[in-house]
């Protein structure tokens, strides 16, 4: 029996080690966020963070995962409360078929954690690993430049640290 | 250790710097030229030039990440420090534009700057130094007609004493001979051909071969194995650490598509020169391999033999109850990360991985590639239109690739276990680049 640390909450599963993790969130858990592409990590789909960075979770076995924190899509907001992200692809209408953008939108979530302000060919080259069939690459990197905006603004909307107000 | 270290700079110092100022600290300075106009070349001589530029590599040094081709900013990591490679776009201000044919010709062949200083041997004229003048106009007829780009390099990084170039007039007498390699009338045309590229403008040696004390070229040890960007760059001669004897017409595949079964793919600092040779005349990277072949030697005598296929191997194996063990077990990691892709009794697919017994990373002394490998996956070659294999940096601990690593050489080599491989991963990641 091991244990996942998923959106901030602990999870016991019954897989073995060397499942990977896309099935033990998918199978076991529920959580579909991560969708099963190719199987192969060759198409980015089934992208989750792993300590903040994005992993492909069908070829990650979640022995590895032990003691550290994993997010998905349900973590970074639900129907009721999309994150910032989330929203900047519904507002640039990101989605054709919609298969790929769970992954997009993790890989996007993974590049601005550690970046709230990339140029376009950090973003380009940040989302390379997530492919696309429908072809709506350019909304999908105009979703990312919004959201990139919406997060910096977030930070200069949010209330004041301490050492600010000082 | 240190004291030793200490008293080689001092010695060098006087040495190199007494043999430098004997001979000559500085070259005389050639006078500028107005930028040469695109029309006075031959569109034939650009496009031999091309070619050459190609099978040089000039472009692999000369360009940095993100940056205008031959625009240079692109930083080589040496042992005495780093350096960067030059723009030679033929912009007048921060280029080439300035530089004669009669100026370009003596950088190639003596390692002098226009204005009569010594270049260091980071740029590689003890090659280009072989290659005949014919060529070296054609590639000079090519980097003029290039796009001008304004780009100022940036400072070297290069302790004292490094950063005296009159040092390099004393390293030159040791270890610069400077004139043009003549064909054996013993070897085939195309074996002389292949010598011409290979120890000239493709300047293989730079790289494969390993470098002594001063930064030179140990002849005695010519193509053995030699190191670049934290990567070992393999043997191509008998010390060839792979587990399967190359031949000519694989080498030929690999050097221009970037993958030939069942060795793998050019990773690393290799796969930009493979997507040059994939550009270049096929009977020049014929005559390429069929020289590295010659050096390989033959595939049978002395050559360690290929190992045996490998029995199945479980693909799942429970956790038990310990479940520390199993954050941390490489067989684990292997089968839930690697096998879907490497077994070889596995799924089959378009982009199916090398079986592990075969790859020339696992079998070599050197662990440094098989940890860039794991932690930056390999991009496609150019010729290749399919995802290729993925990074798994941000997925394990460097304690976890340490642990995959052991496990990979102890049961697809008959190689000696590595030692401080957790070093190695942590060496490989900081030099990595983001995935």
């Amino acid at each position: 029996m091991l244990t996942l640390n998923i959106n901030g909450r602990p999870h016991s599963v019954e897989a073995e080690a060397a499942t990977p993790l896309l099935y033990a969130l998918r199978d076991e858990l529920g959580l579909n966020g991560a969708k099963f592409g190719c199987g192969l990590g060759q198409c980015g789909a089934c992208t989750v963070l792993l300590d903040d960075r994005p992993i492909l979770s069908c070829i990650t076995p979640i022995a590895v995962t032990q003691g550290r924190q994993i997010t998905t899509l349900e973590g970074l907001g639900g129907i009721d409360n999309p994150g910032p992200v989330q929203r900047a692809f519904i507002a640039e209408q990101a989605a054709q078929c919609g298969f790929c953008i769970a992954g997009m939108i993790m890989r996007a979530e993974g590049l601005l954690r550690r970046n709230a302000q990339p140029s376009e060919q950090e973003i380009r080259t940040h989302m390379r690993a997530n492919l696309c069939r429908c072809g709506t690459h350019m909304r999908i990197l105009a979703a990312v430049r919004r959201a990139a905006q919406a997060v910096r603004s977030a930070r200069v909307d949010a209330p004041p640290t301490q050492d600010a107000r000082r | 250790m240190r004291l030793r270290r200490a008293l080689l700079g001092v010695l060098s110092v006087v040495l190199l710097g007494a043999a430098g100022f004997v001979f000559f600290s500085r070259q005389p300075a050639l006078p500028a030229m107005q930028p040469a106009s695109a029309v006075s070349f031959d569109r034939a001589l650009i496009a031999k030039g091309a070619e050459l530029a190609l099978i040089g590599n000039c472009n692999v040094c000369h360009s940095k990440q993100g940056g205008a081709p031959y625009a240079g900013g692109r930083p080589l990591k040496t042992p005495f420090g780093t350096i960067y490679a030059t723009n030679i776009t033929p912009d007048a201000d921060t280029g080439i534009g300035a530089w004669s044919e009669t100026a370009f010709l003596r950088a190639m062949r003596e390692g002098v700057r226009r204005d009569g200083a010594h270049l260091y041997p980071a740029f590689p004229y003890d090659h280009f130094t072989k290659a005949s003048v014919g060529d070296l106009r054609a590639i000079y007829a090519f980097l003029m007609t290039r796009e001008p780009v304004r780009a100022e390099t940036p400072n070297n990084e290069l302790p004292f004493p490094w950063s005296q170039r009159a040092l390099i007039a004393g390293w030159k007498l040791l270890y610069f001979k400077a004139g043009e390699l003549k064909p054996d009338p013993t070897l085939s045309a195309e074996l002389n051909r292949g010598a011409y590229l290979v120890e000239g403008l493709a300047h293989c040696g730079a790289c494969h071969t390993p470098r002594n004390h001063w930064g030179a070229e140990a002849n005695d040890r010519y193509l053995g194995g030699g190191d670049i960007d934290g990567w070992h760059a393999p043997a191509l001669n008998g010390a060839s650490p792979a587990p399967v004897p190359w031949t000519s017409e694989q080498l030929f595949r690999y050097l221009t598509s970037g993958f030939e079964p069942p060795h793998g793919v050019a990773a690393g600092p290799m796969q930009p020169v493979a997507n040059n040779l994939g550009m270049v005349a096929e009977q020049d990277v014929k005559a390429i391999a069929a020289y590295i072949g010659a050096m390989l030697g033959p595939a049978t005598a002395n050559r360690r033999p290929a190992p045996a296929a490998p029995e199945a191997r479980a693909t799942s194996r429970p956790a038990g109850g310990d479940v520390k063990a199993a954050n941390n077990d490489g067989a684990i990691i292997y089968a839930g990360a690697c096998a879907l892709c490497h077994e070889p009794t596995g799924q089959r697919f378009s982009a199916h991985g090398i079986a592990l017994t075969s790859s020339k990373v696992v079998a070599m002394a050197d662990a440094r590639n098989l940890s860039h490998v794991i932690l930056e996956g390999i991009d496609p070659p150019k010729a290749s239109p399919a995802a290729l294999m993925p990074g798994f940096g941000a997925a394990f601990t460097d304690n976890q690739v340490a642990a995959l690593m052991a496990y990979l050489r102890s049961t697809f080599s008959d190689q000696p276990a590595w030692s401080g491989l957790e070093e190695t991963v942590r060496e490989a990641r900081q030099s990595a680049r983001e995935p």
